[in-house]
């Protein structure tokens, strides 16, 4: 069980339990859905995009412990970034599970090296991006539902 | 120099004497002595698609070592046997769902593009707007979205018989549904979701006797049990190879022979002519219509061999078995706590599909994964159904002629740890 439990980390467990800035907010200007077509999740993220920064992001849907909890830390890591800092942050967590264990992320995004695990399991990479999809395309403001394809 | 023996029919089949032997069935699947993450293998995702035994993988390779060239275009010895095994295959194909003529036995890429196959040279040809084709709420995609197409394309009304909790095809419905506008029910033979085995031979009776044709999905039936197109007199029969232990890439669409010659062709190519000039083709005759340039050959040759060898075992034995795997395995994850069984029908074969609450499918996935224990998670294919039960993805555990109760109980088991993990 030690290789679960890398990638099952208690941090994770603990967003999947308790997911935090989970609901349909009553104030938002920007939204997306996600949907994974491999598992039929949808995970939709709200925005509110004020003066180019993200005053509230909550998210509701239904996922995996992984695309829950990747969800839950986002919330927490995108209040109070502006936009292009907000993309930023997608490109650099993009890389770290995709990219090979050299990459490093900064010290402030301690909690998505939480997510690392993932790396081993290449059919659950698009369960931790996707809300991280849904947040991009509700910046950029289409509305549509994205895939993680 | 030694002939190699022709693989499938010439394979030693100890399995059969005395009946039905676990352990030499397991040795007859080499793949079975993988060990993934250092675990034995438990392979309960048969109906995705199911292993392939040494008779299988004999036949194909022999195919291609020793008598492998294109089919009825040579005239030279090689092509000549290789059209004789190509040959043997359809006839072992139509005389194992007991069709009256090999000319109704067409080979495609599987019942995907079988159901395409119908839907666009019947549906295409026969159907008009307004008129009504059937199909169930437990259908795969692959038996819903060709006949959206044919919605779409052309007015047809797609109706959709309902199911109860249990994952049964209520039937006074389904037969309320067949009016004087339907002309074809499409619909699965054993649903692969939630392996509800549905009363096919009553279906067929229902719709003949009023003049409507029938196509059946028999995926995920003909591995379990031995089907008879002429006893069911259904319209249309499809299967997929590699999910009754054959390769992938083949897959069987059994046609009434007066329909195959009124459907025009649904692929243009060599192979399907008669005769060609620019101003004029004559198309060959069923099958060979419908099977437009060269063929899956060494793919229908496997499938032979599949066959074969699922007859030597035979399919008494293997129902007696699976049924009593399965039962032991309905049984057995009902006594766990928390955990929901999708698909209680009262006849039912080669499926368990189930939720565990507050754990979802993927990471029960994984984790049965570590284990060594390889299950489907997901949708299945059958997102209608997913909303029925109001599940978004659910895990299934499928049952081949290589399982055990041992798989179950490693399962039984490995779920238990799922719960401590999250719990």
């Amino acid at each position: 069980m030690s290789d679960l439990r890398e990638l099952y980390q208690e941090i994770i467990l603990d967003h999947n339990r308790r997911p935090r800035n989970f609901g349909v907010p009553d104030q938002s200007n920007r939204t997306a859905k996600g949907h994974n077509p491999l598992c039929g999740d949808i995970v939709t993220v709200y925005l509110l995009l004020e003066k180019n920064v993200v005053k509230d992001i909550q998210f509701e849907g239904k996922g995996c412990a992984i695309s829950i909890a990747s969800a839950s830390i986002m919330t927490e890591l995108i209040i109070g970034k502006t936009e292009a800092e907000a993309l930023e942050l997608f490109q650099s967590f993009h890389d770290f599970v995709t990219g090979d264990d050299a990459f490093e992320l900064a010290d402030e995004l301690e909690e998505l090296k939480a997510l690392s695990g993932v790396r081993d399991y290449p059919m659950r990479v698009k369960c931790a991006t996707l809300a991280w999809h849904s947040m991009a395309a509700a910046l950029d403001g289409d509305g549509d539902t994205v895939g993680t394809e | 120099m030694t002939e190699i023996k022709r693989g499938g029919s010439a394979v030693k089949l100890k399995s059969v004497a005395g009946g039905f032997d676990l352990d030499q069935i397991r040795e007859d699947f080499p793949v079975l002595r993988q060990k993934p993450h250092g675990r034995k293998l438990v392979f309960l995702d048969s109906a995705a698609s199911a292993q392939k035994p040494r008779a299988v993988i004999d036949a194909i390779r022999y195919c291609y070592e020793a008598e492998y060239a294109n089919v009825h275009r040579g005239v030279y010895w090689l092509s000549e046997r290789a059209t004789e095994a190509f040959d043997g295959a359809r006839e072992t194909v139509r005389s194992f769902v007991n069709a009256a003529k090999t000319s109704e036995i067409v080979f495609v890429r599987g019942a995907t593009e079988a159901i395409n196959l119908v839907a666009s040279s019947y549906g295409g040809t026969f159907l008009e707007a307004g008129d009504e084709v059937v199909i169930s709420h437990m259908e795969h995609h692959s038996n819903v979205v060709p006949w959206q197409f044919l919605r779409d394309r052309q007015g047809v009304l797609l109706k959709v018989a309902p199911i109860n909790d249990d994952g049964e095809l209520i039937l006074d419905q389904f037969e309320a549904m067949l009016g004087p506008r339907t002309k074809l029910v499409a619909i699965t033979h054993v649903a692969n979701a939630l392996g509800t085995v549905l009363p096919v031979q009553d279906i067929c009776e229902m719709a003949r006797s009023r003049g409507i044709r029938v196509l059946i999905d028999g995926c995920q039936a003909v591995p379990h049990t031995s089907v008879d197109v002429q006893a069911l007199d259904c319209d249309f029969y499809v299967f997929s190879g590699h999910k009754l232990y054959g390769p992938s890439g083949i897959g069987v669409l059994y046609a009434r022979e007066e329909l195959l010659k009124l459907m025009p062709p649904y692929q243009g190519g060599g192979e399907m002519i008669a005769s060609v000039t620019f101003d004029k083709t004559d198309y060959a005759a069923p099958p060979y219509k419908f099977e437009a340039g060269t063929p899956h050959i060494a793919g229908a040759i496997g499938l032979g061999a599949a066959v074969d060898y699922v007859r030597s075992i035979g399919f008494e034995h293997i129902a007696a078995h699976e049924s009593d795997v399965l039962r032991y395995g309905m049984q057995r994850l009902a006594q766990i706590e928390s955990l929901r069984l999708i698909g209680t029908a009262r006849q039912k074969a080669g499926v368990i599909s189930f939720v565990l609450v507050d754990v979802h499918p993927h990471d029960v996935g994984t984790i049965l994964d570590q284990e060594g224990i390889a299950v489907r998670t997901g949708h299945h294919c059958a997102q209608p159904v997913m909303d029925r039960f109001g599940v978004v993805s659910t895990v299934r555990a499928s049952i081949g002629m290589y399982n055990g109760r041992d798989d179950i109980d490693a399962l039984a088991k490995s779920l238990n740890k799922v719960k401590e993990f999250f719990g």
